[in-house]
């Protein structure tokens, strides 16, 4: 896989205040030309609903503001005008209802995609989703095929009603799935999977990423399994495990410690979060020996600790150093940012513990 | 469809036999956890499945088992379901009427009162997207009316004009909370007018005035006009579970209700018409306590499901 620098368009990363506005996606003719095109992560996802949607009649989308609109990210942007209002619902604003109709449209044979405006307001859809959603294949034996698209994530000025990583809410509730993809790539290909699985999925897409990054991403159809992790950067020192945004904050980490400390770093993507890829953690953690999970998610209750405590039971024998676990820190998401600064998990304190652990 | 007053009558009869089975198996331990009966509800629950087509959609609530029964159930589905055992519809995985029947479009409720309302109006968008000439119809109780999804559901469906039709079984008690305790609104079915729908109140023991009701609100929503809410008026003549001895309500009340008692309405009717005779009902009475014991020994038979499948099915 690329190294960081390379097909990652990093500017500004890790300092939010600082970021330049990015000139829209070149679609440069010869990419075209090979059947790639350059897209940022918020168009692959647009992409990945548009082929799903015309690939699926069954599949449609519903939530508040994104068809007139475009979804308050442009995610949806001209999806009404090319699929009509019956397959491109402009919902009231009741994130219950939008949710439980999700799930009764799914138990019924439709293929729903839901956004919610901000994976904040998932909270207001808690009871549908564990309640309804999660249970009812084990108890009916019916699929319900239906994705929650979730904008996640801090970093972005939100506050703490903007900023939320809700993906520990829902680790504890069997029969939900969870994927949070970290490139543009993955995230094209995650959906398309989402999408195409039987089961509900929460599909957490990173405010921060949506046009901070871009790559090449293949036209034609491909998908990304679900519960497989992906290895961005080879190294046998030490291995991070990680997701969304701090994907690339652990990729800067490592060039830093590859640079000053002649410490190589594996950086492992777990892409999806329910179900874990353990065959890939718990092999990554016998090649290497230390792991630091990090996760912008709270510290406390995230899945940190429910890989920690994975690795210890399974492959306890093969490490060198105590499991270190990097998050946020447990807080509310503040809005000032010298306060979200500290609260993120940034640069210095991952190039910090991974030395630490280096060293150990 | 099956509006004749008589078949009305049998369905009557049978929920309600089915109901004291349940509860009889329940004291005996057999069925464990908890059970819960329709007593002085057979007409809303039977009535309103009457009008449905096999297309419909139906989300009964737990006194409803009437409605279960009119959509084309089995008893020996109900035992099996209600004793948890390894063919029923759950596998064993949920009890009471927490099942799904796809093939007859029953989906039962949870446990959470009014979450399956959001799920309900789901299916009505389904049905409409495809076209599918179909409605749903759901049910909530006096005090699950209160909850939210009941406001967030009805209102979705009332603004995308879906084939949905949602009744209040108000029977006057929420568990021991009465009605006067539940909301200052003073006939639930004024909050229609809130969710620019029609609304009307009607006599939940008249299995035939709930029926009328019903096809109206059901052929409405099938020509395109919208959900409609409507206010079933009953008394719950038993208490919430079968160990709620509902000491709570004035035997003044239950007195008051039990003449107005659904079955035994219509069938003075039945009597006075001619329809029914003391014959008929005998053997009726009779064909039914034999289904029920045929059912119930069936089910009773059948065995648990084995522990290896606890962990199986999660997902699809």
């Amino acid at each position: 896989m690329e190294q960081p620098g390379e097909g990652f368009d990093l500017h500004g990363y890790g300092n939010a205040r600082r970021i330049p506005a990015i000139p829209d996606c070149c679609r440069i003719a010869e990419y075209e030309k090979e059947a790639m095109a350059v897209l940022t992560y918020l168009e692959a996802i647009s992409r990945a609903l548009w082929e799903e949607m015309e690939r699926d009649p069954a599949v449609f989308l519903l939530g508040e503001d994104i068809g007139e609109y475009g979804g308050a990210f442009k995610v949806t942007r001209g999806f009404l005008q090319h699929f009509g209002e019956e397959r491109v619902i402009d919902t009231p604003l009741s994130e219950a209802a939008i949710v439980g109709a999700a799930t009764g449209a799914a138990i019924v044979g439709m293929r729903p995609v839901v956004e919610m405006q901000f994976a904040d307001f998932v909270s207001c859809a808690f009871n549908q989703l564990v309640t309804n959603s999660a249970k009812i294949h084990y108890r009916w034996h019916l699929p319900v095929p239906m994705v929650v698209r979730l904008p996640a994530g801090g970093n972005i000025h939100g506050g703490p009603y903007h900023s939320a990583n809700p993906e520990g809410w829902f680790l504890n509730v069997p029969g939900l799935k969870i994927v949070a993809p970290a490139t543009p790539y993955d995230a094209k290909g995650l959906m398309k999977s989402a999408i195409r699985d039987d089961n509900p999925v929460l599909y957490l897409e990173y405010k921060y990423l949506y046009r901070r990054i871009k790559e090449e991403v293949p036209d034609a159809d491909f998908v990304v399994p679900l519960g497989k992790g992906e290895v961005r950067r080879t190294g046998d020192d030490l291995v991070v495990f990680t997701y969304g945004p701090t994907v690339h904050t652990a990729l800067e980490a490592a060039a830093v410690l590859s640079r000053e400390d002649g410490v190589e770093v594996r950086v492992v993507d777990l892409r999806t979060l329910a179900p874990l890829d353990t065959q890939l953690i718990l092999s990554s953690v016998r090649e290497t020996g230390k792991v630091l999970i990090l996760h912008e998610a709270t510290l406390t209750g995230g899945i940190g600790g429910e890989i920690a405590a994975l690795i210890t039971e399974h492959a306890f024998q093969y490490l060198d150093a105590p499991i270190r676990r990097i998050g946020s820190l447990d807080t509310p998401v503040p809005f000032a940012p010298t306060l979200e600064e500290a609260f993120l998990p940034n640069l210095s304190r991952v190039v910090e513990a991974i030395r630490g652990l280096s060293r150990a | 469809m099956t509006t004749e007053p008589l078949k009305l009558y049998y369905y009557m009869k049978l929920a309600r036999e089915c109901d004291t089975a349940i509860l009889r198996l329940y004291r005996q331990g057999k069925i464990l956890g908890g059970a819960y009966t329709g007593t002085g509800n057979e007409a809303t629950a039977v009535g309103s499945a009457s009008v449905l087509e096999p297309r419909d959609y139906l989300f009964p609530l737990h006194r409803d088992l009437g409605a279960h029964l009119v959509k084309g159930q089995t008893l020996r589905n109900i035992f099996l379901q209600q004793l948890g055992r390894r063919d029923s519809l759950t596998g064993g995985r949920d009890g009471t009427g927490h099942y799904a029947d796809p093939a007859l479009r029953i989906y039962g409720n949870v446990s959470h009162l009014a979450a399956m309302i959001p799920v309900a109006v789901g299916a009505a968008l389904a049905a409409k997207i495809r076209r599918e000439d179909a409605v749903a119809i759901s049910f909530i109780g006096d005090g699950g009316s209160n909850v939210g999804d009941f406001h967030e559901g009805l209102n979705m469906a009332a603004v995308l004009k879906l084939p949905f039709v949602l009744i209040i079984e108000n029977n006057q008690y929420a568990y021991s909370t009465p009605a006067s305790r539940q909301f200052a609104a003073k006939r639930l079915s004024d909050r229609a007018a809130g969710y620019g729908i029609p609304g009307v109140t009607i006599d939940g023991t008249d299995v035939l005035a709930v029926a009328d009701a019903c096809r109206l609100a059901v052929e409405s929503a099938r020509r395109g006009g919208g959900p409609s809410l409507i206010e079933s008026v009953t008394m719950r003549m038993q208490g919430h579970s079968a160990s709620d001895d509902a000491a709570y309500v004035p035997p003044a009340l239950l007195e008051e209700w039990r003449k107005k008692d659904p079955i035994d309405r219509l069938e003075r009717m039945l009597l006075a018409e001619c329809v029914l005779t003391a014959e008929r009902k005998a053997g009726m009475e009779a064909e039914i306590a034999s289904a029920i014991r045929l059912a119930v020994g069936e089910a009773e038979a059948n065995p648990y499901p084995p522990p290896g499948d606890a962990g199986l099915g999660v997902y699809a």
